[in-house]
């Protein structure tokens, strides 16, 4: 059952990715709304899917890096619909859509780990941080997407040449909007996902900071975003150095996620979660 | 039914000639109305813009329109000699072609330039005000209208601005997602940065400040844009307010450098900055350019841009001349499939006229009927010939051939002798 809700969600997400390359090559209007249209029903069975998983495990299923990155996926294609109604730029889904449908296939293609779980992952608590970080990484991933388009079009305008992408991206001042909202947004939801991690481990542990590679990089990548915001509003940075340093504040971020996983060892490693038998 | 297009555009014709004839349909109602009184003109339009003067008619009789579009052209000063020189003559298959490309502005003097299409929309709202269309012209109009937005489209013919002016715009608009709202200022004067603010504003460029050497010029300028007027030693302090600005004097020195354009930045929180140098030699350090929020734009780079944009529009314009041949040929079979409706109707006015005369004379022959023996008399005449007429008639709306409807159609007119005077002119000739 669980699992083919999450065959159906790839199904979805690849279809949009299909959509939202069509509508980047092509630029007809109907394709990339058909390409939201697809994604909302993947995220239909992925929430779907998740709520079935939790109901069945008693707690949030992020014990695994596969487990996790379906909850990120989750994530990043609810931010990104939110982005997709509110700002008129379209073209970021055929960046995110292909990411989530490769982050959802990891789930499925990673190992599922068996043992006994960690009793740390089985609070309220706890599923309150895991929400509100990965929340905030999925906002800081589209302003980190919608950087990299940036940079692109701000390198064509500059450089006065014109090619393929030029005439498919948004202007510059839509592309600044984007990075501003999602900061707005993420840099908040960060900043609550690391307070409440912090206070569940003094509540469990009898500390609020332990020296994990995971902690330690986050709170650089959370370092790096306020002093972007901070410039942002009270200087008037923009453009360019705002999407480098949301470029940046992201690469930061993928390490924390992704390196303290499986290059560090510490408290927050999925190894530290599934206890053999 | 025929359709014939004549007329003469900028590639043909001097201006002066066109504006001969562009005079004559100011005044459309005598045009119409003096068109309209000969027999030949079926249904007609006609349509006037800067670059072309063209009349279409669907009619019987395609060389009696010919005559009197000619005459009606030459009725107007206009000396038949240079007529002759530039005027063309499109017939069926080509006027609709002809037609189809006009209006998708294949045929313009800028290639894609969208202005034909609402002119020739005009022009046909005209002609339906003055009831001179029928349904062969409604049907090509229409079809021409969707033609031309299908090219529009399907194909990047309007995608690429060509002109230097419209060029900025487009850059402006990559740059600040939309103009609204936004400051230009203008930095002496000259026709191509006028046009350019004219545009700039025309996309809603919202306040104006036109900066000039002598303050007279500037508030002249000022008013006709709607703006205010500074003197050119202002100019640095306008870098606060300004999104655009568009310089275009002849002075020999730069007339702002990159410190100063990097010391407003800081002062305008870093909102992005274009600046368009229009002027030769330059007004603006090209270092400018290399800020970060700042975009500068001098006529050479506009002109490369515009340079490949006509690229662009070339290769769009084969697309489109596909498209257009493709459409031509569906419009050309559908009147081809009209043109078979008078041989239908002549069948059956034959086959009533054969039934009905030999009602007459069976009638006399047996005397006195009942009413309903006559009626049943005339049932059964009826379903005979109905019935024997049945196949040929689907015959002649199923089976002609599109590229020579008159084949078909000869051999049944023929086999029914339905034009007895052909025939006899025929056998004469032997």
């Amino acid at each position: 059952m669980g699992n083919a809700l999450i065959y159906l969600t790839l199904i979805a997400y690849f279809g949009a990715t299909a959509l939202w390359l069509a509508f980047f090559l092509a630029q007809r209007e109907n394709l990339c709304r058909a390409g939201a249209w697809l994604l909302a029903i993947g995220l239909v069975f992925h929430t779907i899917a998740l709520i079935a998983r939790t109901w069945a495990a008693g707690y949030l299923p992020v014990a695994t890096f596969g487990q996790s990155l379906l909850v990120s996926a989750w994530a990043l294609v609810a931010a990104f619909l939110i982005l997709y109604w509110l700002l008129p730029i379209k073209v970021l889904g055929a960046l995110s859509a292909p990411l989530a449908a490769l982050m959802v296939s990891g789930d499925l293609l990673l190992p599922q780990g068996h043992g006994v779980v960690s009793p740390l992952l089985q609070s309220l608590w706890l599923t309150v941080h895991i929400i509100l970080a990965l929340l905030g990484n999925a906002a800081l991933t589209l302003a980190c997407l919608g950087g990299i388009f940036y940079l692109i079009q701000e390198r064509q305008l500059k450089a006065k040449r014109f090619g393929f992408f030029y005439r498919r991206l948004p202007s510059l001042e839509q592309l600044d909007a984007l990075n501003y909202w999602c900061l707005t947004i993420g840099f908040p939801l960060l900043t609550a996902g690391i307070i409440t991690g912090s206070l569940y481990a003094q509540h469990v542990m009898g500390r609020f900071w332990h020296w994990d590679p995971k902690e330690i990089l986050t709170v650089l990548a959370w370092l790096i975003y306020a002093v972007l915001l901070h410039e942002r509003l009270a200087v008037g940075w923009r453009g360019r150095r705002a999407a480098i340093l949301a470029i940046c504040g992201f690469l930061v971020l993928l390490v924390a996620f992704v390196g303290s996983n499986l290059w560090f060892t510490g408290y927050h490693s999925f190894a530290s979660f599934l206890k053999k038998p | 039914m025929n359709l014939v297009l004549v007329g003469l555009n900028h590639k043909t014709a001097s201006v002066d000639l066109r504006e001969k004839l562009a005079g004559l349909l100011t005044d459309l109602d005598a045009a119409y109305q003096h068109l309209r009184k000969q027999p030949a003109m079926a249904e007609l339009v006609l349509y006037a813009t800067c670059n072309r003067v063209e009349s279409l008619c669907a009619t019987e009789e395609p060389d009696a329109a010919i005559a009197h579009f000619r005459a009606f052209f030459v009725g107007h000063k206009v000396p038949p000699g240079d007529l002759e020189a530039s005027l063309y003559i499109h017939r069926d298959r080509d006027a609709v072609q002809h037609l189809f490309r006009v209006a998708a502005s294949l045929d313009s003097l800028v290639v894609g330039e969208p202005q034909i299409l609402g002119q020739i929309k005009e022009a046909y709202r005209q002609a339906t005000r003055h009831q001179a269309t029928g349904p062969i012209l409604n049907r090509l109009l229409h079809k021409t209208f969707s033609v031309a937005k299908r090219v529009r489209r399907e194909t990047g013919i309007g995608d690429h601005a060509v002109s230097i002016s419209y060029a900025a715009v487009t850059l402006g608009r990559k740059i600040f997602g939309s103009l609204a709202g936004k400051t230009a200022v203008l930095v002496g004067a000259g026709e191509m940065a006028e046009l350019a603010l004219e545009h700039l504003k025309s996309d809603g460029v919202g306040r104006i400040i036109v900066a000039n050497r002598t303050l007279e010029r500037g508030l002249q300028l000022a008013q006709r844009f709607g703006g205010e007027a500074v003197s050119l030693e202002e100019l640095a302090d306008q870098l606060l307010p300004a999104d655009i600005i568009i310089s275009s004097t002849g002075s020999p020195q730069y007339l702002l450098t990159r410190e100063q354009v990097k010391g407003a930045m800081r002062r305008r929180k870093h909102r992005p900055l274009f600046f368009i140098d229009i002027a030769v030699p330059r007004d603006l350090d090209p270092a400018i350019n290399d800020l970060d929020n700042v975009y500068l734009y001098n006529i050479d780079d506009l002109k490369e841009v515009v340079e490949t944009n006509w690229q662009r529009r070339q290769q769009e314009a084969v697309k489109a001349e596909r498209l257009v041949a493709a459409e031509t040929l569906k419009f050309q079979e559908w009147l081809a499939t009209l043109q078979v409706f008078p041989t239908i109707i002549a069948l059956k006015e034959k086959a009533d006229r054969i039934c009905e005369a030999e009602l007459e004379r069976t009638m006399k022959q047996l005397g006195p009927l009942t009413e309903e023996q006559r009626q049943a008399l005339e049932v059964l005449t009826q379903s005979i010939t109905q019935k024997l007429l049945h196949d040929p008639i689907i015959f002649l709306k199923g089976y002609h051939h599109p590229q020579r409807p008159t084949r078909e159609l000869d051999t049944v007119r023929r086999l029914f002798n339905l034009d007895p005077d052909r025939d006899a002119e025929l056998t004469e000739e032997d």
